[in-house]
This record gives C-alpha cells, structure tokens and sequence, in this order.
C-alpha cells in the first residue's frame, strides 16, 4: 500500500505476485472483486475464476496478469520497462517478490538486464526472511537482498517495510530516478511475517517464540494508528468509525461474492487461442 | 510475381526484413542477432537496417530472452526472439510454458501475448549432443502455444510472416541441416504468405501414406523414389504446422492408401509423431490395412558428435525406405 501510493496506478505498470493483496486495493481493484476471485466466480476481474487468489491482472487498471511460479515476473518487468523506456513517457514498471524469489535465476537475469539498458522498473523485494519454513540464512546468501544491486551497478536500498513513511518514501525516490531516466533501482523491505504462511502451514513449529511475539508488537497497523493520531488526523472515534466501516465493506463483497456465480463449465476452452 | 532465389535461411531472413519494414511494431531479440547478424545468418543486415533498438543484442540468458520479448508484446510491440540452438530453449521453459502460453488463458482474454520464438532444430550437421535435439514435442504438448517446423525456403518464409501476424505466441523451428541445403524460388512480399495449420502433399501415392515434417520430409521423399522403383507408390504429407496440424489431410490420405508411417527425427517414445500415431489410429481404424508404424530415431539422450555414432542415430533414406516397406507388405 505504501508503496503503490508512491506510484501512478493507470499510468504506469505493476507486475504484482500472490501476496500483494493490499497493493492490488491500491491498484483499484475493489474488496469485492479481491472476493469474487476467492470465491472463484466467473466475474472475477483478474482471471474468471481461472486462477488462484492473488493472481491480480487488468488491463485497464495496467496490472499484468501475474501466476503461481516463483520469480518470472521480474524479467518480464524489465521487458515491460524496456517497451515503457522506448515510448518515452515517463511511466514505469513495478515488480514485486519475496526474498525466495530472489533465489531464482530470474531474479538476476531481470536485474541484470533492467541495469543493462536502463530501463524505467522498481524491483520491489518484500523480506519477510522466511520462504514458509526456510530462513533467510538458509536462502540468501551475503548480508541481504538490497547489496545485490550493487552486482548490477543500480541503487539498492534497504527499508523498514513496517514503517509506511520509509517506504513510501523509497518507492517515490526510485519512481523519480526511474522517470528521469536514470534507470531501476532494488528496494528490499523488511516486513514481519506475523501469520503462517497458509493454512495448512503453523509457523510455531519452526519459529522461536520470542521471536514471533516481538514481530506482533512491530505490527504496522497499530504503529499507523498511532503515527495518525500523534498527528492529530485520527482521533478514537473515527477509528473505530473507520474499522467498522472496513468491516461492512468486507462483510458486504463476501456476501455479494458468494452470491456471484459460477463460471459456465461450457466456457473451460475459451480464450486458450485468440479464435476460440 | 516477383520472386527470389533463396535458401531457407535466407528465407527467413526475407521474411523478417519484410515483416520489419510492413510493421514497426516489429522487433528482433536474440543472442548475436545484431552486430553479428545471427550464428547461422538469420538476422544479417537488419540491425544496419532497422537499428539496434528494434534489432536488440540480449545478453546469454535464454528465460529472460523470453521473459524481455513477453514484456514487450505486453506493451503491444511484436517481437520474434531468437534461442540460439533449440536445445538452449529449455531455460525458457517455464517462461513459454507457465507465463507465454497461459496469458491469454489465465487471464480469462483479458491480455493476450503476439510473439516468436525461432530456433535452429534437428541434427545431421556434426552438433553432438546439444546442438542437433528436437524438442517439438515439449512444445507441441502446451494448449495456447502454435508450433510450426518448415522444410522448405518458401515455406519458411511463407510461414514465418504468417507467425508473426498470428495474434498467439508462435514457437518457429528451423531445421539447421536445410538451412542452406537448397535453393528456391521464392515469392516476394504478401504472395508470400502461407497459412498456418495447412499441410502439403509433397508426393502423390497409392499403397501408404507418410506423414512426416522438417529434414525428414527430403528423407522421406527420397525414400518414397526408391520404393516406387519397386513399384509401391508413398504418398508423402509434409505437416509444416504441428500445433494445429493439418488431420484432415492426412485423413484423407490414409482413406485412399489404407496404411500410414510416421517420420519423425525426434526420440521416438513421446514424440509428435506419437501424437500424431494415436490421432491417425483413432480417426482412421476402419481404412486402416496395417498398423500405424513410427520411424523414429532411437530413445538415447542425444545425437552424438562422432560422425559414426551420429550416422547410427539419423534417419536416412534406407532406414526410412525399410520402415516404409514393412508397412507396405504388412
């Protein structure tokens, strides 16, 4: 969410992953179209209830269609970013992943050709320091993520990715840099991992319990409300105002969702090709 | 009609200066496609011609020579990407298979991605191991990919514009051995167009049928010669497109012979010709006088470098003309 304010949703592009279900809010997309994909309806915005939730696209909104595999993304971006470099119009592209993504050969071979040409992307690493059970130690080799940039001669920052500010902050610097022509940049947040990585997945199995308790007391949306209300643009009530609010709204695109139908067993073999 | 004397690499060179000059959406990516204009030729002089934007240099990574052309067609450009050899195409893998070939799918029509991937395929010229595969059939498995294997000058050239203007991702192979074994008049311009999905009769006959496609179809065809010294006359299909490939051709065919082979210079077990077997078999049981044979080559990983070892793995015109006559007398 910060980081996608820090942008230009119609203007520029976001090759989104799986995880990013608040930068897609952020992209337009509304809570009932999040449920609609969840529920798997064939109204569902992004894929017609093709794909698993989370795999965000729309044309119109310049989010590309995103999949399940770990890391294509990234060079696809810089291909992106490339088109966007040659029609000059200052737009850029935006692609997330996780640390484990990093991993994958397509992380340095997007890297290594957004730097190549220069072309106008935000590699966006979102570290959570574990893989569902592999720890960052077990993953990355060096000190993180953001010294990789170094190897690709780009800017790599580091920031808090619990502290909104700091990586709006970021996102927006990287965004003039990427605008001026002045190439990608990597940011790598650091973000908590405050629940398992599934259902099917419990994190107390294999993450020290002292460690999880002082991520929970890092959790950012407590930390914003107190940033609002130091400022004085939120006071207890329209706090709890706002909560509610965010409760109907999701209570409202669940039901409207569950209520949605279906995709049409008759439709399974369209848009495999153009013609059919 | 204006035509031109052209190998099949020249060809395919034609082919993409004319589809760059028709369309500046049009771009070339690829290792060594621009200064030095291709390892086989098959991009000279287009970076001179067009730049080296639209004719794009990318370093040695195969998926993200794959990945930069998706990015690219995403942003409505056309671009036809270069793997050096097709055995270098399998880094790409998932790039083609998972991202290319299931955009317009998992977007439920919502984006689409109008690429080429060209790549040199097939054995016989001393490659060894990974220079001479035939991965067709890994391609050819994918809902949402177009695979299309050419044999002759003018089918390459006729081919491959059509590829390019096709709206899905199109995964072009080129037999290297036939990249400069014959020269052909071919068309310029738009007659020379040739749709995708279309097979030819390349030899009329009677007593079998042979479906086959690229180097084996110059294989086949000479084996058929022989077999009608003896009096068993092939009738010889060259598929050209085998994603979709042209069944009703080849049915047709088989309704007249009664018996078919298929040649295909791939490992045998799960090969295209496999696929093309089991449709054949189940389309044309009751035509049928013999079973549905492949001529394949051998299930070894590879075609080795030593000259006697990559004579051992190749079909030539005996091997295929024994297979051929197996059926036949069947």
């Amino acid at each position: 969410m910060a980081a996608i304010t820090a942008l230009d949703p119609g203007r520029d592009r976001f090759c989104l992953y799986y995880r990013n279900f608040a930068a897609a809010l952020a992209c337009g997309f509304t809570p009932e179209e999040l449920m609609l994909a969840a529920f798997a309806r064939a109204a569902d915005p992004s894929s017609g209830g093709r794909q698993t939730p989370g795999n965000f696209g729309s044309r119109r909104r310049g989010v590309i269609i995103g999949s399940s595999t770990v890391g294509p993304q990234i060079p696809k971006a810089a291909g992106i970013g490339l088109a966007l470099k040659w029609r000059g119009e200052g737009s850029l592209c935006y692609v997330s992943f996780g640390e484990g993504a990093t991993s994958q050969g397509d992380f340095h071979e997007g890297l290594n050709f957004a730097a190549i040409h220069q072309c106008p992307v935000i590699f966006f690493c979102e570290n959570n320091h574990w893989a569902i059970s592999v720890p960052q130690r077990l993953q990355v080799a060096g000190p993180g993520v953001a010294e990789r940039a170094a190897a690709y001669g780009i800017p790599g920052v580091r920031v808090r990715g619990d502290d909104f500010f700091a990586v709006h902050q970021a996102v927006q610097e990287a965004a003039v840099r990427a605008r001026s022509g002045e190439g990608p940049t990597l940011i790598e947040a650091e973000v908590l991992r405050l629940q398992s990585h599934s259902t099917d997945d419990d994190q107390r199995a294999y993450r020290d319990a002292a460690e999880l308790a002082a991520e929970a007391a890092r959790d950012p949306i407590p930390r914003m409300r107190e940033a609002l209300t130091k400022r004085g643009w939120l006071n207890d009530e329209d706090d709890a105002a706002l909560r509610e609010e965010v409760n109907r709204e999701v209570e409202r695109a669940t039901d409207a969702a569950e209520a949605s139908p279906d995709p049409d067993p008759s439709t399974l073999g369209r848009h495999v090709y153009a013609d059919v | 009609m204006p035509m031109s004397d052209r190998t099949l690499v020249q060809a395919v060179r034609d082919a993409l200066y004319e589809e760059m000059e028709r369309d500046d959406r049009v771009c070339v990516l690829g290792q060594d496609v621009g200064l030095k204009g291709g390892v086989f030729k098959a991009t000279e002089g287009l970076q001179q011609r067009f730049g080296a934007q639209r004719v794009l240099d990318m370093p040695l990574a195969e998926s993200s020579i794959a990945a930069v052309a998706q990015g690219l067609a995403l942003e409505g450009l056309l671009p036809v990407a270069e793997m050096q050899f097709a055995d270098y195409s399998y880094p790409a893998f998932n790039q083609i298979v998972n991202e290319i070939a299931k955009v317009r799918y998992r977007s439920n029509g919502d984006f689409s991605c109008p690429l080429v991937i060209r790549a040199p395929t097939g054995g016989g010229v001393r490659g060894a191991l990974y220079h001479s595969q035939s991965p067709e059939a890994f391609y050819c498995h994918v809902p949402g990919l177009k695979v299309v294997l050419p044999s002759t000058p003018a089918d390459a050239k006729g081919l491959l514009k059509a590829a390019i203007r096709d709206p899905d991702p199109v995964i072009f192979l080129e037999p290297k051995k036939l990249y400069r074994a014959e020269r052909q008049d071919v068309a310029d311009g738009e007659a020379a167009v040739r749709p995708l999905g279309s097979a030819t009769v390349v030899r009329e006959g009677v007593d079998l049928t042979a479906v086959t496609y690229g180097y084996m179809r110059a294989v086949t065809a000479q084996a058929a010669a022989r077999l009608s010294q003896d009096g068993i006359e092939v009738e010889v299909i060259d598929l050209r497109t085998l994603r979709p490939w042209d069944i009703e051709t080849c049915v047709r065919s088989i309704e007249k012979t009664g018996r078919v082979a298929v040649v295909y210079e791939a490992n045998r077990t799960g090969g295209f010709g496999a696929e093309i077997a089991a449709e054949l078999a189940e389309r044309c049981f009751a035509s049928l006088d013999a079973p549905v044979s492949r001529i394949a080559s051998p299930d070894v990983p590879a075609m080795p470098f030593s000259p006697s070892l990559e004579h051992a793995f190749m079909l030539n015109p005996d091997k295929v003309a024994d297979g051929l006559r197996r059926v036949a007398r069947y």
